[in-house]
This record gives structure tokens, sequence and C-alpha cells, in this order.
């Protein structure tokens, strides 16, 4: 029987000519890719993402198969965190991280990122609350968009966390970055809002307090003339003769210790007096202050 | 308020005045409802192919005549679609034919106790900044004039829709704010997507809304229905960055540093040698994404167009350009 189906020849897929530069772009980032970090990061939810795989706030999983790899050398064999109590991360839902600022440059938040999507179980990205210059920098707001870090505006907190992500917000803000040396670990004025919201959307609060950040570098000054002519938050001057590392902004090899205290959840009208919702505050505060004293205790060294 | 009659003879039928009646969006809003009311159209651009029973008035808004048309048989709706936006014209001549054309049409909506106002708005006019929160709902501040003046006129358009809506309870009056249309519509968004060679701005990528034309129609429509009232977003079907659009409907990018880029367009805009006026960079720079959830919980909109479908649409449009 002669075979009368007709099977149409299939013609080779031309191979599409790639121009040197992605070519080498992409040689050099499959050399920084990491099977755990592809790994956990296949494993994140993507409810809220849409069909190009981005949410509303420009955030794309797909570029941090870039950026994990670096996080997780920072993470593990720079800083070598020690993390205690990481079970108190909720695996999923809605939840607020606080957490105390500190180290003149915000590293402390890339370590609680990678703490939680490294240490945890189940891999989550931190949606941090950052600075209101970073959207004015060409690449980094873009950079930090895609990263899922977003503009700390109390309207977008409220619609990460009614999008039950995982929101990590720095109550102290620019005041506690920016603190000099005697004032290391002493927690300075929290805000108030992010209680509120979190009893509006009915989120528990996971605190954190974070060790390691205030020696990471040797501020000599903080030039203020400077940081209000180009409008920032601070312009710390760092000693950088202790730190002859490449890159020089790279922070000393402190070793970062992180301590995730028990969800809190907290009731009552959000819409309260501030004396009220201080209150509320003032426990979170000094839950995170305990905590920080204790691991500040316990802590032989700096560096080990 | 009048029960809705259905099948109703011809003459019987609902008078609904649309003003900017020859632009794509009157025509294409006249289409869909010429067979359930009696269109009129008014506008100062001639109408070459609108449905045959629909009449229309090639005049101002200004001129007295309008008022001899509200006054001729009740009308039972107003879709005001005729803001102008041009900033390569005189904008005095303009702005005065914005507003004092807005006036008067919202003074014979008073005086013949129209039920129902619809002013065609735009996004716009929270304006693209750097400190946008990602959902900009309808009570955000109209902040696009602080930083380009030639949108004034939008702003105060919806800014005086805003306030009739409110002294003038009897009329239900919707402003709609739709985000940028695309279709065959002539605006800045389309005349940006439909180049072979785009700028955009070197380190910025903001987050874009779009929405098809047919969506903004289908939402005038629903707001039509009677009940209906307030400010609302039309957001498009989903937000993505500017660099995935371009990429996705095959324009080549053309980064800049975004001074170059403006001081550049402000010279070519100096000599009129551009169609864009350097402000509108922004758009490309800034955020400016609104919340589009009032509308489809209040309206029940819902754009048919998904993304790849505009995307698909805007590549097709421009295949002989690029």
């Amino acid at each position: 029987m002669p075979n009368l189906v007709h099977v149409p020849e299939k013609k080779p897929k031309p191979i599409a000519p790639m121009d040197p530069v992605a070519a080498v772009k992409r040689r050099l980032l499959d050399l920084v890719e990491d099977e755990e970090c592809n790994q956990r990061l296949a494993r994140l939810d993507t409810k809220n993402l849409n069909e190009f795989g981005y949410d509303p706030f420009g955030y794309n999983p797909k570029v941090l198969r870039n950026v994990m790899p670096t996080l997780k050398w920072l993470h593990r064999y720079y800083f070598r965190t020690q993390v205690f109590g990481i079970e108190n991360v909720p695996a999923t839902g809605r939840c607020l991280f606080i957490a105390n600022h500190s180290g003149q440059l915000p590293v402390d938040g890339l370590v609680i990122g990678s703490s939680i999507f490294f240490d945890t179980e189940h891999p989550r990205v931190v949606r941090a609350m950052t600075e209101r210059f970073i959207p004015r920098v060409p690449w980094l707001s873009t950079f930090f968009a895609r990263c899922g870090q977003i503009l700390g505006a109390p309207d977008n907190c409220e619609r990460m966390l009614e999008n039950d992500e995982a929101v990590l917000v720095f109550p102290e803000g620019a005041r506690g970055i920016s603190k000099p040396p005697n004032q290391a670990y002493k927690l300075t004025e929290f805000g108030n809002g992010f209680l509120r919201l979190a009893i509006r959307t009915g989120t528990p609060i996971v605190p954190i307090a974070v060790i390691g950040g205030e020696e990471q570098y040797i501020r000599v000054a903080n030039m203020k003339p400077l940081a209000r002519l180009m409008n920032l938050p601070a312009a710390p001057l760092f000693l950088f003769g202790v730190a002859p590392v490449p890159g020089g902004l790279l922070p000393l090899p402190v070793r970062y210790r992180l301590h995730f205290g028990s969800p809190m959840v907290f009731e009552g009208d959000p819409d309260e007096d501030e004396l009220v919702i201080g209150t509320k505050v003032k426990a979170v505060k000094s839950t995170i202050q305990n905590m920080l004293q204790r691991g500040l205790a316990e802590r032989k060294n700096v560096f080990w | 308020m009048a029960p809705k009659k259905k099948n109703a003879a011809a003459d019987d039928r609902k008078r609904i005045l649309i003003t900017g009646v020859s632009g794509r969006l009157g025509r294409e809003l006249s289409r869909q409802l010429h067979r359930n009311y009696r269109v009129i159209g008014i506008d100062r651009r001639p109408a070459d192919d609108l449905p045959v029973d629909v009449e229309h008035h090639r005049l101002d808004l200004r001129r007295n005549r309008t008022r001899t048309i509200f006054r001729q048989a009740p009308i039972s709706a107003v879709v005001h679609l005729g803001t102008i936006y041009n900033p390569r014209r005189d904008p005095v001549s303009d702005h005065r034919t914005n507003i004092v054309g807005l006036q008067r049409l919202l003074d014979y909506v008073r005086t013949y106790n129209i039920p129902k106002l619809i002013v065609l708005s735009t996004a716009d006019v929270y304006g693209p900044q750097a400190e946008n929160i990602t959902f900009l709902d309808e009570d955000a501040p109209l902040l696009a004039a602080a930083r380009f003046v030639a949108i004034r006129d939008l702003v105060s358009v919806d800014m005086a829709a805003m306030s009739f809506m409110w002294k003038h309870p009897d009329t239900e009056t919707v402003v709609l704010r739709p985000v940028h249309i695309v279709g065959d519509v002539r605006n800045t968004a389309m005349k940006y997507l439909s180049r072979q060679w785009v700028p955009s701005v070197l380190g910025f990528d903001p987050m874009v809304q779009l929405v098809h034309q047919d969506d903004v129609v289908r939402a005038i429509v629903l707001a039509l229905e009677e009940g209906v009232r307030g400010v609302y977003n039309l957001d498009g079907p989903t937000a993505v960055p500017a660099s995935v659009i371009l990429k996705k409907i095959g324009a080549k990018q053309v980064p800049m540093p975004s001074s170059v880029l403006r001081f550049g367009l402000k010279q070519l805009w100096r000599f009129r040698l551009t169609r864009f006026p350097p402000a509108e960079v922004d758009h490309i720079q800034w955020p400016a994404t609104v919340d589009g959830s009032k509308a489809r919980r209040e309206l029940g909109y819902a754009p048919a167009h998904d993304m790849n479908a505009i995307l698909q649409m805007l590549r097709e449009s421009s295949e002989g350009i690029r």
C-alpha cells in the first residue's frame, strides 16, 4: 500500500542572525545564571502578572534571573547572613515586614530580600517601598521597578497588600539609614502610616531586626549641602581606605544577622487618633528594639 | 424619567447630540447609536461618511444656531467629543473655542434640562510624573498643566464638566478619562507609535496603558445608561512597558538622553519640523497609569480588545511605513 498521506517537507528553521553585542550579553548572562535561583524563581507566585510577564507596577521576574545570583553571592558568601526565625515568614498571603533601617546605603533591604527568597521554604519576592528620588534616576528607576521595588507611597503599599504581596517597609526611612555611629542600633522615630495600612488591609506585621548594617561603612561625614543640591536624603562620605574593595561602594564584609519576629496582628479602626495608633506602633518598635538588643548581646564579633 | 420605549417608530426615537462628530470616535459612536437614537452631530469639520440618518450641522458650538438645535425638540443626551487638542495651532483661539464652546454647551444642557451629559476627557489630565503612584484613581489631582501648558485646555474642560456635575445634579454628568486611545484616531500616541524610528528616553521605560477606540465607544454607550453619573477612568486591557510595545509593533527604538531629546525636539518644534511638543516627552519618561476599576465595577466596562490584539493592530496599521 503506497503511502497516500502527503507529508509536507519540513523546512529547517532559519537560524536567526544574532548581533554580536546580544550574543556576548547572552553569554555573560548565562555565566551568571544559577540553578538554585532558577528553581526558586520558577516556584514564585505569578498570579499578579499579565500575559507579558509584568505586573501593573512594572515588576518582571525574568529580570531577577540575572540579579538573584549576585544577591546569593552577597548573602551567602560575602555577608554570610545568619537568619533566625525564618519560619515566621508567611508562605502565602499578604504580609508587612517592618525592619530597622541602617547602614548609610540600603544594603539591609537587599539582605532581607535575599533571605526571604533563598532561606524560606516558599520563596517570595519582597516588594520594598523605596525612596522618592529613585524614579528620577535613569536606569535605576527601570531596574528597581523590574525587580519589584516600588515608589514608597501609601497608595502603592495598600494596592500591594491587597494583591497579597509581601511588602517591606522601613518606617524610620531616611532618618534611620543615615544615623551617625554613636546612634547605632538605636531606633529613630517610626512613622505611623504602616500600621494604619496593616489594620485597614488586615495584614500581619512581621518585625525584623537587622544586625550588621551599622558597621558596613565607616562614615566620615554626611555632606548635607551636597544632599540638598542633589535632592537626595543624605550624601554620606565613606572612608574608603578601610574598604579597599573593587567598586569602592561595596560595604565591608560584616556578618549580617537577621531576626524575624513572630507575626503581629492588629485590630481596630485604621483612622483612629495618632495617639492610639502610636501605642500600637510603639509595640512593633519595642519588639524590634528588644530583638536588636538580644541579638547584639549574642553577637561576639562584627565580622564572624 | 420617561420609561424606555423599545421598537419605537423612527420619529419617536430619542434624540442624542454628539459634538465633534466628524472625528473618528464621533463617527464610530454615531454608527453605534443611529439605529436606536436619532443622532444629531455638530462639528466645524465636514462629515463625509456618517450614516445617512445622522443629522449633521457644520457649525461652531459658540454659534447661536446651536441653541436652535436644542430648542427644536427635547434631546435625551449630549455627548461632548469636541474638545480640540492641537498644540501646533494657535493656543489662544483653541482655548477660547474649547472653554467658551463647552460653557455654551453646559448652558444649554442646564436650560433645556438635558437628562444626560457625557464629556470625553482624557487620562492625560493627571499628567506623567516621576512621583506618580501606580494606580491613579479618579480623585487624583489633575496636574498635567503644571509641566505642560498646552494641555491646560483639556484640564479646564475636565474641571468645568466636573463642577457642572456637582452644581446641577438633575443632569447625569459623566466624565470619561480614557488612557491613550489607539485605532485609526490621529492623536499624539498614534503618531508616535506609527513611526519607523521612534525616540525613547535613555534609562527610562514607564508602564503604558493603551485602549482601543472601539472600547472607548463602547464605554460611552454604557455611560448613556440611565442612572450612571460620575468620573470614570477608562484603562486599557493591561499595562506594559513602553519598550515592550515598541518591540512588539516592530518600531525601531532610538534611545536618547532626556536632555538631548528635549533640547532637540524644542529646536525642531520651534522651526515647525516636528509634530511632537517637547513636553510630551514626559509620556515616555514618567509613568501615568490609571486605575480603571471604578468603570469596570460601576459601568460594566471591560475592554474587548486585549493587549495582543491592540499590538497586532498597531503592527499591521504601520506595515507600509516599517
